[in-house]
């Protein structure tokens, strides 16, 4: 699992070979042989709370996110409880704040008014003003407070009601958040989450409709992760507000009302590991957040026409699962991706350029990306379903491709 | 003049040894008056008269006569080519660091911009901490990854050590936030500068510092010029104690080393009870605004080598120190001699030290955590190992 450092730092490790991908495909291992081999992987931490955090993987989690397809969930925990995405992130934030009196939430209406999409509803009156907090409109203040706070060991959840308000914080997002554990030299630690809703959602006009996973995406030092099921929402929230490191949580405006039943006992989902949304043979689709949905519902079509397409949710966005990956387009050759984000400089593009880089010997046919038009998002609903992908053109790219 | 202090000496007179050592441990508080009032904004100003000892002010003219060697120094390894890239000096301004640190412990947070090799050493960092950190070396306190500007000190609460103008405002306000969440009796000196006074984000912060008690002092280090720009050329009110409105505020002789302390005490006092307060100290910087600019374009000559004789902090606190009877002038530069030969021998033991390895460019990127190795959008260049 090592790779060489370019440049030939002087490191005993082995060169990365994609060939050697030993590892069979992880819908083949059962349960527990996958999540402990995660935790090989994860390495000896010496430290003894970071030891039991992937004891705790080994033992206690379940039908984790490697083959979380909606069926085998509900199947695997048999009881479980429904609730839609909203809840389950507000369910993955209250529990996280039992747990750990350092965490907190500051952003725009989250305490009173229970947050403008509800995710932190009732948090305010469980836990009291000083750990909801209700800010000002002052984006960069109060990102730069939560990192301030961070610094010193609190663990602040910081919500940009939209994400594209967050822009007003880049400053403090790429300068402070991404690069202080760095220009320390490791003395503070930022374990800040910093999520919001992103998204094209149903004609909120230009300035609110915006996906930053492209402008953030180069901030070294950050984790980029986007969530799209109830499940992976509040695996992926408890993971966040875990991680030492900052991470940015995606979500999105259209899908806070998914339905989906979720296990009772406590999970947390890997924050740098792809979700295997529908294995195949025939083509490989990378996608992430909505367009998850997007491409299922293309699959249904593909189906009918024969295809057979592997679906794969990225979840990370940084950095990339590309050991999941990886293995996918060993398998079948031809690789699809269909994101929300931008044509120019967007999660696609890096995709597809590490994707050449690194798998080169096993395409079969270029790499097709397929993502929003470089436009500001207009208003009118016909123009608006025309910025992003649709189903028939995923069904009409997988056909050019298999061909 | 002399006999005089032989007659008050007179025990000690045989034991010249003793004469020093006396000295400089006297600890019984003297009172002493400082030059200027202060001018508040808000709320009733702090009384002129500074508690004080022999021991603290011979302490102050040690530290800052060291501070000023460091920046000397640095100014001339600047021009070795030894450091590289930005340097901001901090010569003139060493009162505020110095008199800050007397009125507060390590347990209080203080953060700053750019020009933090000062506040570094007023925190307990080592002389040869930082000039390893400003040649580049593995011995600095960021391990030579942050270099001139990104000085940190965990372990007495110094936050660092930012480039960006004014963006440690909002996270000196976090630092508030964190003290007052976890109920310590700390305060946060939050110091920017008069350029960064402009800034929307400072707005921003004392907003929210106000509007939730945050015990925040805000310390506007007020040198008079934004890089070229004077006060009166980029602020349309230059009362920057004032222009809190609601935060009270006070204007101190930043060149004035008991002001400053009596101030930091004052306002520690009061951002403890009562919320935010702002502090502008009224300072000056000998030097340009980094080592890039020679300072003298914006400002003449006649004006620096003016306050450098009218109001030198070291200058002052010698005056102090000899008007008193706690040092001879002898004794004064003995301790000089001795603090250059501190700072050299830092320089020289930072010179040694090595540069770092290849392989620290990727440490301290992440923290090892319940995920697997960490990589780049590619996988194979840019591999993380989390230590």
């Amino acid at each position: 699992m090592a790779a060489r450092i370019h440049g030939g730092a002087a490191t005993a490790l082995s060169t990365f070979n994609p060939k050697k991908l030993v590892a069979p495909s992880r819908t083949n291992l059962p349960a527990a042989a996958r999540s402990s081999k995660r935790c090989i992987v994860a390495g000896g931490g010496s430290d003894a709370s970071k030891k039991s955090l992937s004891v705790r993987h080994s033992q206690k989690l379940i039908a984790n996110a490697a083959v979380a397809t909606k069926a085998e969930t509900s199947a695997t925990t048999g009881t479980g409880h429904e609730l839609l995405l909203f809840e389950a992130l507000q369910e993955g934030l209250e529990e996280e704040m039992d747990r750990d009196p350092h965490v907190c939430v500051m952003g725009e209406d989250v305490g009173h008014y229970g947050g403008s999409y509800k995710v932190t509803k009732g948090l305010a009156d469980k836990f009291g003003d000083l750990r909801v907090l209700d800010t000002p409109i002052c984006e960069n203040a109060f990102t730069g407070m939560g990192i301030g706070a961070a610094m010193t060991g609190l663990r602040p959840v910081i919500e940009g009601m939209n994400m594209g308000f967050l822009l007003l914080a880049f400053n403090q997002i790429s300068n402070n958040c991404g690069m202080l554990h760095y220009t320390s030299g490791g003395q503070f630690t930022i374990p800040v989450v910093i999520r919001g809703p992103g998204g094209v959602g149903r004609q909120l006009g230009a300035e609110h409709s915006q996906r930053l996973e492209s402008y953030f995406q180069s901030i070294p030092g950050i984790q980029m992760v986007a969530c799209s099921t109830p499940y992976n929402a509040k695996g992926l929230m408890k993971a966040a507000i875990r991680s030492e490191n900052p991470v940015i949580l995606f979500e999105h405006v259209l899908l806070y009302n998914l339905k989906e039943k979720i296990p009772d006992e406590e999970y947390i989902c890997n924050l740098e590991e792809a979700e295997m949304v529908r294995p195949g043979e025939h083509i490989t689709i990378l996608t992430y957040s909505r367009m998850r949905y997007h491409v299922m519902q293309a699959a249904k079509t593909l189906v009918n026409k024969g295809y057979d397409p592997e679906v794969i949710d990225i979840r990370s966005l940084k950095p990339f699962d590309l050991y999941t990956i990886g293995n996918s387009v060993k398998k079948t050759h031809r690789v699809l991706i269909v994101e929300e984000c931008m044509r120019t400089g967007g999660i696609g593009a890096s995709l597809t350029a590490a994707i050449n880089e690194n798998f080169h010997d096993y395409l079969d046919a270029p790499v097709m990306c397929l993502s929003s038009q470089d436009v500001p998002t207009p208003y009118a609903g016909t123009l608006e379903e025309w910025t992003v992908v649709q189903p028939a053109q995923i069904v009409t790219a997988v056909e050019q491709l298999c061909q | 003049m002399a006999l005089s202090r032989l007659s008050l000496r007179s025990t000690t007179f045989l034991k010249p040894s003793s004469l020093r050592r006396h000295v400089t441990t006297d600890t019984t508080p003297i009172t002493i008056e400082t030059a200027a009032p202060f001018t508040s904004h808000q709320c009733d100003p702090p009384s002129r008269s500074v508690e004080t000892s022999s021991a603290e002010i011979l302490s102050f003219f040690r530290d800052m006569a060291r501070m000023r060697r460091m920046e000397i120094a640095a100014d001339s390894l600047y021009k070795s080519k030894l450091i590289r890239g930005f340097c901001h000096l901090y010569d003139g301004q060493e009162a505020l660091a110095v008199g800050m640190e007397a009125a507060i412990t390590k347990k209080d947070a203080i953060i700053t911009s750019y020009r933090d090799h000062c506040t570094f050493l007023g925190r307990g960092g080592e002389l040869v901490d930082a000039f390893s950190e400003l040649m580049g070396r593995m011995r600095g306190c960021s391990n030579g990854k942050g270099g001139s500007m990104h000085f940190y000190k965990k372990d007495a609460c110094f936050y660092g050590g930012h480039g960006i103008v004014g963006a440690q405002i909002p996270l000196g306000c976090g630092l508030a936030f964190a003290q007052k969440y976890s109920k310590e009796e700390n305060v946060s000196f939050v110091l920017y500068g008069d350029g960064a006074a402009n800034q929307g984000q400072l707005f921003e912060a004392l907003n929210i510092a106000a509007l939730w008690d945050l015990p925040a002092i805000l310390v506007c280090e007020n040198n008079h010029y934004g890089m070229g720009t004077a006060t009166w050329r980029s602020a349309k009110s230059p009362a920057y104690f004032k222009r809190g409105d609601y935060v009270p505020g006070l204007k101190v002789d930043g060149m004035d080393v008991l002001a400053v302390k009596q101030a930091c005490k004052f306002a520690k006092e009061h951002a403890l009870k009562n919320g935010p307060i702002i502090l502008e100290m009224d300072t000056y910087r000998y030097h340009g605004h980094s080592m890039s600019d020679p300072g003298s374009t914006y400002r003449t000559r006649d004006e620096v080598s003016g306050v450098r004789q009218v109001r030198d902090p070291i200058e002052r606190a010698r005056k102090l120190l000899l008007s008193h009877d706690i040092a001879t002038e002898k004794e004064l530069k003995d301790m000089e001699k001795e603090v250059r030969k501190e700072v050299d021998d830092a320089v020289a033991q930072a010179k040694e030290s090595p540069v770092p390895e290849a392989s620290e460019l990727f440490t301290n990127m992440y923290v090892k955590d319940c995920g697997v190795e960490s990589f780049g959008a590619d996988r194979k260049e840019l591999k993380v190992t989390l230590a």
